[in-house]
């Protein structure tokens, strides 16, 4: 470690953000002057900060690394990436759901899953589930942070835990940056342009790109004998068709995330915020080239790393990691980049998953707060705000004692596993509310809770990776899962949960009472 | 071809640039489309926003 590259670094990007915070604290002071001083939100922003909000430290560690020992077939995320988490995203559900929230006055995901419904009892369910379920979330970005500077500092993982933890602690309670949109348009922009230069740096280093590719296909017979039976056939190949490893690449990795995206509370909202549908149009110009560009190089630069940690060592990607996914992006940086790149690419990455965090914390804590507490005591004196601000401080909190037991190699599935949830619980409802008028009150209801039970029992039960860890199952039947019939043991449970709530959301609102047509009109006001 | 054999590798890669230039095109031709012009639902978006950034400003 060079403290004077270090501290150049660090200092030249601390004041460029502490002046962009000027600016934006001077720009928007009051929510008054926020209307006065103009709502123009650049699309660039927009895009940046709704994909650097599901990307961060997640995609780039913890998919990046899971590329490393996968290989290419990664790219496949990529494709529903952009095709589903930005193209269909924005054009089908963010021009519906900005509407559709402000006719029904929404300003959380489960006050408009609870309007839509006419249902207190929707919005206190999401609250209660996203305040349960996403500490999962923000502990995994957390420990992807943490994994960072552990590998660029080599200190102690807890120690960079705690500190990370502490500085996100500070900036969420103070509030976030004023002019956060700036900075996360500048860490956006760092992202972006760090991509770049890392994708050409290791093809230079490796041969140009026909020849890196090459001398990785050739490393196929490398990879351990165990893998191979698995399904594993390389870096630059699928796995095989039906395999074990091909079950995980597809139904864990690809699909649960690739889809998931479609119902993130924390990106529901973000629709909106947005002041018209001019700006959703641009954010999909802009938003498919930044997740095209920071996913796709990042998963063939994980692919890629085995190549050059074998040249340099003789050993994988994996193996330099030691056995930790989580640890190979940042053990590739270190290796092969300059120094300076890799402290200004840590510096844009901590940054992002900085606001990550933060809106993460944010929607937690309005989904204790505005969601849960004030239904629950409705008509009490109650100050849902003071609420809302205890439960961000709890959800801090938790998230870091998770942090600090969650395994090793845990980011990607951590995010896996919520984005799982998420999709089986909310996205029948949400998706039901946007398109289907026979969707019913109680269609969502049973659906929701179909969603959640599916993904409890899968993951408690059937699903090896966390069913065999918890015990439950063991406790219960005396073994680590259910059915030991292969795939069952490995599907990833949103294949299993989202179908099941789908159909209950279909199956329910055929059976039950429809919403009067009177709501139906206030909420596809305007839509056309 | 550019050193992989493995067709499903091509796909992915060649789907994701398709996805990449669907959003590009689309993005393109409705850069200016999609703007409220209805004063009445202006002035809702504006109401909508105000109570946002208040409740945002409370926390």
């Amino acid at each position: 470690m060079n403290t004077f590259s270090l501290g150049l670094v660090v200092i030249t990007y601390l004041l460029v953000i502490a002046y962009l915070g000027y600016v934006g604290f001077k720009n928007t002071k009051t929510a008054n002057d926020y209307l006065l001083g103009g709502r123009e939100i650049h699309p660039f922003v927009m895009a940046i900060s709704y994909g650097a909000t599901f990307i961060s430290t997640s995609a780039i560690i913890g998919f990046g690394g899971v590329a490393g020992v996968y290989g290419m077939g990664l790219i496949w995320l990529t494709v529903l990436n952009i095709f589903i988490g930005v193209f269909i995203a924005f054009v089908f559900f963010g021009r519906r759901t900005r509407k559709m929230g402000h006719n029904l006055d929404a300003h959380t995901f489960p006050e408009f899953l609870g309007n839509r419904f006419q249902s207190k009892k929707i919005q206190m369910f999401s609250g209660g589930i996203i305040f349960l379920a996403m500490p999962l979330y923000a502990a995994v970005v957390l420990v992807g942070g943490a994994r960072f500077i552990e590998s660029i500092f080599e200190i102690d993982f807890s120690i960079a835990l705690t500190f990370f933890s502490l500085v996100i602690a500070a900036y969420v309670i103070a509030g976030g940056l004023k002019g956060v949109m700036y900075t996360d348009a500048l860490q956006g922009g760092i992202m972006f342009l760090s991509l770049f230069f890392l994708l050409a740096m290791t093809y230079f280093k490796l041969g140009g790109v026909s020849g890196a590719h090459e001398a990785l296909t050739n490393m196929a017979n490398l990879v351990p004998e165990p893998l191979q039976a698995k399904g594993h056939q390389g870096w630059t190949a699928f796995p095989r068709m039906g395999s074990a490893w091909w079950w995980v690449l597809t139904t864990n990795i690809i699909l649960g995330v690739g889809i998931g995206v479609l119902a993130q509370p924390q990106l529901v909202v973000r629709f909106m915020t947005v002041k018209s549908n001019r700006e959703l149009n641009r954010a999909v110009l802009i938003g498919g080239i930044f997740i095209f560009v920071v996913t796709g190089f990042i998963y063939t630069v994980g692919a890629l790393s085995n190549l050059y940690f074998f040249q340099q060592t003789g050993k994988l990607a994996i193996e330099v990691g030691q056995g930790n996914v989580d640890l190979i992006i940042p053990e590739y940086l270190n290796a092969a980049m300059p120094e300076w790149f890799v402290y200004l690419f840590m510096l844009a990455l901590l940054s992002a998953g900085m606001s990550t965090l933060s809106s993460q914390f944010h929607t937690m804590g309005t989904a204790i707060g505005r969601d849960l507490f004030e239904n629950l005591f409705r008509g009490k004196t109650l100050n849902s705000m003071l609420i809302s601000r205890i439960g961000i401080v709890v959800a801090i909190l938790v998230s870091i004692v998770i942090g600090y037991n969650l395994p090793i190699g845990i980011v990607a599935r951590g995010t896996a596993i919520f984005f799982g949830i998420c999709a089986a619980a909310f996205l029948p409802a949400y998706f039901g509310g946007l398109y289907w008028k026979g969707a019913t009150r109680a269609g969502a209801q049973w659906s929701m809770l179909a969603g959640l039970l599916g993904s409890a029992f899968m993951l408690a039960m059937v699903h090896q990776s966390e069913a065999a860890p918890l015990g439950i199952c063991q406790a219960i039947f005396g073994k680590d899962f259910l059915i030991d019939q292969f795939p069952w043991m490995i599907i990833d449970p949103i294949m299993i949960a989202l179908p099941l709530s789908t159909l209950v959301m279909i199956g329910v609102s055929m059976m039950t009472q429809k919403v009067e047509p009177k709501h139906l009109d206030v909420c596809l006001k305007g839509i056309r | 071809m550019w050193g992989i054999n493995d067709p499903s590798i091509y796909l992915g890669y060649l789907l994701a640039v398709l996805s990449l230039l669907l959003c590009v095109w689309y993005g393109a031709k409705n850069w200016n489309n999609g703007r409220e012009t209805d004063e009445q639902e202006i002035r809702e978006d504006e109401a909508w926003e105000l109570k946002d950034e208040q409740l945002k400003e409370q926390l």
